[in-house]
């Protein structure tokens, strides 16, 4: 027995979380510096102006620097963590691994505040250095989250054999653990590059003025007549979020499929 | 399975050898994963335990002319403050701990009350999706759904605050096609209001919302559904009585994960609300760099951290009981 009407509140509510990105390539091509309807025609100015920003480029060249260290960083880091406390048992382990885990249930402005005033205090001058250090703090309890189930699928049998066959420690991680939660690691590079990139609060408290791609967006929609740049913009940023994100999606069912676990659905 | 193998490598970590024999410690499987674990652990301690514990430090110190001076007091929290000047003395001007300010005390009750009603919006809006995906979409289709679901909320969180700006602004999407249609003649308010604040963020975070409720669904027996209804409930009493109560760690989960973040959040009260309706984050902004008054700001800053953890707590305490109630 189906209740459609589930199913047509589920459609409307995917409307609802649809409309703003719907509505952003309708205004992208609009030729009106007034985001509003009636629609004015079509052009493709607001995009050749966003080509022709060099200020763009800088902070685009700033966040791919950022976002590209970030992941690296919280991967490598969450490797270290979640493989430690799925394969070992030892007393520290809880407490160590909330700690770790607790920007996910921290207000990203307090860690921020936190760290900016240990970083000034300290005199460490803000550059885009501290802002991966931040960066890498909200991203790493991502990273282990997913290689947690990354590692937690491992057959432990497998590492067995190997030391069976006498490989040694190192070369075991290498040729069989290693390549099983690859999937896992790239899902969680990509994942936290998505985050990096977006990440607000952190760039905007914990740089010294050179502007990211979130900050600078957020400088631009204070005046009105770029807000038709940022609509171009965001079409751009729509189109790559989606492509990475269905490269995770298909990353991480590949690595389900490899271990033979059953899909579970969903990155978190 | 795989359990009754014993770690017969134990003392040898696959990642990093440690020195392996040298003593009945560094051999152990605790040595191992402490080895492992340091990095990160590490890393958390310098930048984010140390950091707090600075913040909790300041808050309790007095403020100084660029600087904090180590004297200790309550009054960032309670009661009068002085800052001290440069030549050392006592600001004449006073002003209010972060529990006694008015204003503060007010913007602290605005994010509490924004934030609550976008969890209460979000989680109850998001409950029966995830039932339908849960329940009513076939399993080969589920991971396409909740990755329908998640796409929205993989792009610019910036743009996406600001779009519904653009949805209800003044001459924004709404009022345009309202107008345009003649339902009404003057363009509805609806920017810089609190409602526009708590639909943005029910917007932002409702995939945050979706998701814990949904695995809390697929968790559950099937079987037991069939009793209940074997068992003379209906649908609808056995959802009040079976699935509900057994999805409920994903609901204060949801409510925890939604929570957590708005009554921190920065970019709507700016953008949203024009800066007019500022909430927790803003004021401590304002505390920390505009007036440079950092025991003050992190006084504001321990304070929200305690509200979070209060709530935190509490929802956690709801959570054990019906862990128990399960039992």
């Amino acid at each position: 027995m189906k209740i459609p009407v589930l199913r047509i509140y589920t459609i409307a509510y995917l409307i609802f979380l649809y409309c703003p990105i719907i509505i952003l390539p309708i205004f992208a091509f609009n030729n009106s510096t007034s985001v509003a309807f009636p629609l004015q025609g079509f052009t493709t100015q607001w995009f050749q102006n966003v080509w022709n920003d060099d200020q763009l480029f800088v902070a685009l060249k700033n966040s791919l620097i950022v976002a590209a260290a970030t992941s690296v960083l919280a991967t490598l880091l969450g490797t270290l963590a979640a493989r430690a406390s799925t394969r070992y048992n030892f007393k520290a382990s809880a407490p160590l691994m909330g700690l770790i885990m607790l920007p996910m249930v921290l207000p990203e402005m307090i860690m921020a505040m936190a760290l900016l005033v240990v970083l000034l205090a300290m005199g460490i001058k803000l550059s885009l250095f501290t802002i991966i250090l931040g960066d890498v703090l909200i991203c790493t309890p991502f990273a282990v989250a997913i290689l947690t189930s990354a590692f937690q699928s491992l057959d432990r049998s497998l590492e067995e054999a190997a030391y069976d066959l006498g490989e040694g420690p190192f070369s075991t991680f290498m040729l069989v653990i290693f390549p099983l939660v690859m999937p896992g690691i790239i899902s969680a590079l990509l994942i936290c590059f998505t985050i990096a990139i977006d990440e607000f609060i952190v760039a905007n408290f914990l740089g010294s003025g050179e502007k990211l791609l979130s900050t600078y967006i957020f400088g631009q929609l204070r005046f009105p007549k770029y807000v038709p740049n940022i609509m171009a913009l965001g079409t751009v940023l729509v189109g790559v979020s989606i492509t990475l994100l269905s490269l995770a999606e298909f990353f991480r069912r590949r690595g389900i499929a490899r271990t033979g676990a059953k899909d579970s659905g969903g990155f978190l | 399975m795989t359990e009754t193998l014993q770690p017969s490598t134990s003392g040898t970590s696959p990642l990093g050898p440690g020195p392996i024999g040298r003593s009945r410690f560094w051999g152990s499987e605790a040595a191992s994963g402490l080895a492992l674990i340091s990095p990160t652990a590490l890393y958390a301690i310098l930048l984010l335990a140390a950091p707090l514990a600075t913040t909790l430090l300041y808050s309790v110190l007095t403020d100084g002319y660029l600087t904090v001076v180590p004297h200790f007091q309550l009054c960032n929290y309670i009661g009068e403050c002085h800052s001290q000047l440069v030549n050392g003395t006592m600001a004449p001007d006073s002003y209010q701990g972060a529990w006694t300010d008015p204003i503060a005390l007010s913007l602290l009750w605005r994010s509490l009350y924004v934030s609550a009603f976008v969890t209460a919006a979000t989680v109850i809006l998001a409950y029966p999706v995830a039932y339908f995906v849960s329940f009513n979409v076939s399993a080969s289709r589920k991971s396409l759904w909740l990755f329908l679901i998640t796409i929205p909320f993989w792009t610019s969180y910036v743009i996406r605050v600001f779009m519904w700006n653009v949805m209800l602004g003044r001459t924004g999407v709404i009022n345009s096609i309202l107008m345009g249609t003649g339902i009404i003649s003057d363009p509805l308010q609806m920017t810089f209001t609190i409602q526009a604040m708590v639909l943005t963020l029910a917007h932002a975070y409702a995939p945050f919302a979706i998701l814990p409720i949904y695995v809390a669904l697929e968790k559950i027996d099937r079987s037991l559904l069939e009793a209940g209804q074997d068992l003379g409930e209906t649908r609808f009493t056995t959802f009040l009585r079976v699935t509900l109560p057994l999805s409920m760690t994903g609901v204060i989960a949801a409510v925890l994960i939604v929570f957590i973040p708005t009554i921190g959040d920065y970019v709507t009260p700016n953008l949203i609300g024009g800066g007019k309706l500022p909430m927790i984050a803003n004021i401590i902004e304002k505390q920390m760099l505009k007036a440079d008054n950092k025991p003050l700001g992190s006084a504001t800053a321990v304070t929200a951290m305690l509200v979070v953890a209060l709530v935190s707590l509490l929802f956690l305490f709801l959570n054990r009981r019906y862990l128990k109630g399960q039992k």
